[in-house]
C-alpha cells in the first residue's frame, strides 16, 4: 500500500501556474527522487507537501487517509495543519537550523515542546525530558557527531550543520523525510558527509523524497524518480531507468547537459 | 580649589541635584519598564494581519477595491498612532498631556510633584514604546523566514515559534538600536522640565534663578553633564554587557 499518494496537485501564484496535474505514489520505505531544472516547481512540490505553502488544487493521502483535499475546505483547517505537518520531516537547502542552541538543543526542541502536551507530562517531566535528550543524543551519534552535541551551528561545518539538520528532522519519526536539494548550499568537499548519511537512511528504509541535482546519487540511492519540467511530471519510473535510459526526449536533454558539466 | 567642594554652596547644590537625580532615576527606569513591553504590543499590533473583509476579496475585481477589503484595522490604528508620536515633539506631548486634560475640562491633574511625574511617565511611555516598536519591528523581520519555517515543519504552535525560535534572534539584533534609544532616554528625561517636574536640569538651573538663598550661579547647570555622563555611561556598561551575553551564537 502507498503510504503516499499525490492526486493532481496544481499549485497557482496568482496566474502563474508553479504546478500542474503532479500525481504519484510512494510506497512506504522507497526513496523517490525529484529531479529538474530549477524553477521547475520540486521545491514547490515539497513545500506544498509539508503545507509551507497551501496547494491550488489536488488531494494528498497518507496511509489512505486524506490530509488535503482543494475542493473540501473541512480538510484545510488551519488548526489540523500542525497536526498533518508531522507527517512529512523537511531537510532545507540552506539547513535553518536555530543560531541559539546547541547542536543537540537543535535535535530535541521540537519534540520537548510536543512533549509538554503529553496528559502525564507534568508527573514525569523530568524521565521524559531525559528519554528525549538520551534519543537525541543517539541520533546525532548515529550521524557521527557525538562529540559536536554541544557547539552552536555557527561552530559546524556545512556538511555538519546539514547532518544535524537530518538528525532534528528524524527526531519527530515522520512517515515521509523530505530533502529540498540538501548539498547545494555546500561546498564540493562537503557533500560526501551529507550524501552518506541519506543514503544510509535510504538502506535502512526510510522513506524519502529527495530533491536533488547530484545526478549519480540519485540513480544509486533513490528507487523511483521523478522528472519535472515547467511544474509538470514530464517522466517518471525506476531510478535507474528514467537516468541511464529516458523515454522523454526533454528528459533525455536535461540529463545531456549534466553529463556535459 | 578643594576647598570649594567642601563649600556649603557646593553641598547645598549637590544635594540639591541629587533630590533631582532620583526623579531623573525614576522616570528613566519607569520609562523603561513600560515603554519594552509597550513597544512589543504595538509592533505585533502593527504586523497584524487580521483584515475582518478580506472574505469580499475577489479575483475579478479591480486591484483598488480589492486593496479596500483587505483594510487591516488593528495595522492602521497601530500605525496611525505611531505616525503621530514620532511624527510631534516629544515637548509638545508632555505639554498636550498636562495642560490640555484641564484646558478642555476633561479633568485636572492634581497639583503637586506626583502627578507631574505620572504625566511625564505616561508620555514618556507611550514616545518610546512607538520608537521601540518600530526597532522590534525590524528586529523581526530581520530574522530569516526560514527559522520561522524550520520551526512550522517541526509541528511547532506559532506562539512556540515566536517565543523558542524567534524572540532571543530578534533581541540580539535590536540591541544596537535600542541602545540608542535608551542613551537618548537617559537625555530626553531633562524635557520634563517643561511641566516643572524638578528633575536634574530644572534642579541646576534654579539656582541661576534664585534658590536656598543661592542666585546668579551659573555652575550648578553645567555641572549637571556630569551626572548625565555617570548615567549613561553606567547605561553604556549594562548593554556592552548583554550585547557580550548575546555573542554566543550568530
Amino acid at each position: 500500500m502507498a503510504i503516499l499518494q499525490v492526486q493532481n496537485l496544481e499549485k497557482h501564484f496568482d496566474k502563474t501556474k508553479v504546478l500542474q496535474d503532479i500525481s504519484f505514489n510512494l510506497e512506504a520505505g522507497q526513496a523517490m527522487a525529484i529531479i529538474g531544472s530549477s524553477g521547475s516547481g520540486k521545491t514547490t512540490l515539497l513545500r506544498c507537501l509539508n503545507f509551507l505553502e497551501k496547494p491550488s488544487g489536488g488531494r494528498i493521502y497518507i496511509k489512505d487517509d486524506c490530509i488535503f483535499d482543494a475542493d473540501d475546505p473541512t480538510t484545510q483547517r488551519e488548526a489540523d495543519v500542525r497536526r498533518k505537518r508531522l507527517h512529512f520531516g523537511m531537510v532545507f537547502q540552506s539547513f535553518n537550523l536555530f543560531p541559539q542552541y546547541t547542536a543537540l538543543q537543535n535535535v530535541t526542541l521540537a519534540k520537548e515542546l510536543l512533549a509538554k502536551e503529553y496528559p502525564d507530562y507534568k508527573q514525569n517531566k523530568k524521565r521524559i525530558l531525559e528519554e528525549i535528550r538520551e534519543e537525541g543524543r543517539k541520533l546525532l551519534a548515529d550521524i557521527g557527531l557525538a562529540a559536536r552535541e554541544d557547539h552552536y551551528p555557527h561552530q559546524l561545518s556545512g556538511g555538519q550543520q546539514q547532518r544535524v539538520a537530518i538528525a532534528r528532522a528524524l527526531a519527530l519519526h515522520p512517515d515521509i523525510l523530505c530533502f529540498d536539494e540538501p548539498t547545494s548550499a555546500l561546498d564540493p568537499e562537503l557533500t560526501g558527509e551529507v550524501l552518506r548519511v541519506i543514503r544510509g537512511l535510504a538502506e535502512q528504509k526510510t522513506t524519502m523524497i529527495i530533491v536533488t541535482h547530484e545526478m549519480a546519487f540519485a540513480r544509486d540511492v533513490a528507487d523511483q524518480v521523478i522528472f519535472m519540467d515547467g511544474g509538470l511530471i514530464v517522466e517518471q519510473g525506476p531510478a535507474r531507468q528514467v537516468i541511464e535510459d529516458p523515454k522523454e526526449e526533454r528528459t533525455r536533454q536535461f540529463l545531456s547537459r549534466y553529463a556535459e558539466g | 580649589m578643594l576647598e570649594f567642594f567642601a563649600s556649603d554652596e557646593f553641598r547645598t547644590v549637590v544635594s540639591a541635584l541629587n533630590t533631582g537625580c532620583i526623579r531623573t532615576l525614576q522616570l528613566f527606569f519607569i520609562t523603561l519598564i513600560g515603554s519594552l513591553p509597550l513597544g512589543l504590543l504595538i509592533c505585533l499590533g502593527s504586523m497584524n494581519r487580521l483584515a475582518p473583509l478580506r472574505f469580499l476579496q475577489k479575483k475579478e475585481n479591480p486591484r483598488w477595491l480589492n486593496a479596500v477589503w483587505g483594510f487591516r484595522p488593528i495595522s492602521a490604528i497601530c500605525r496611525l498612532v505611531v505616525w503621530i508620536v514620532r511624527g510631534t515633539p516629544l515637548v509638545l506631548q508632555l505639554i498636550a498631556l498636562f495642560y490640555v486634560p484641564g484646558m478642555v475640562g476633561w479633568f485636572n491633574w492634581p497639583g503637586g510633584t506626583s502627578s507631574r511625574m505620572v504625566a511625564a511617565c505616561v508620555t514618556f511611555i507611550i514616545n518610546y514604546a512607538c520608537y521601540f516598536s518600530e526597532i522590534y519591528r525590524g528586529g523581526i523581520q530581520g530574522v530569516p523566514v526560514g527559522q520561522q519555517e524550520a520551526g512550522q515543519v517541526l509541528g511547532m504552535t506559532k506562539g512556540q515559534i515566536f517565543r523558542h525560535v524567534t524572540l532571543l534572534q530578534m533581541v540580539k539584533r535590536i540591541v544596537p538600536p535600542v541602545s540608542n534609544e535608551v542613551i537618548t532616554l537617559v537625555k530626553d528625561t531633562s524635557l520634563a522640565r517643561v511641566i516643572s517636574l524638578q528633575e536634574i536640569i530644572f534642579m541646576g538651573e534654579s539656582f541661576l534663578k534664585s534658590n536656598m538663598g543661592y542666585s546668579g550661579l551659573v555652575w550648578p547647570l553645567f555641572f549637571t553633564a556630569v551626572y548625565y555622563l555617570v548615567f549613561s555611561g553606567l547605561v553604556t556598561l549594562f548593554l556592552n554587557w548583554v550585547e557580550k551575553k548575546l555573542a554566543y551564537f550568530r
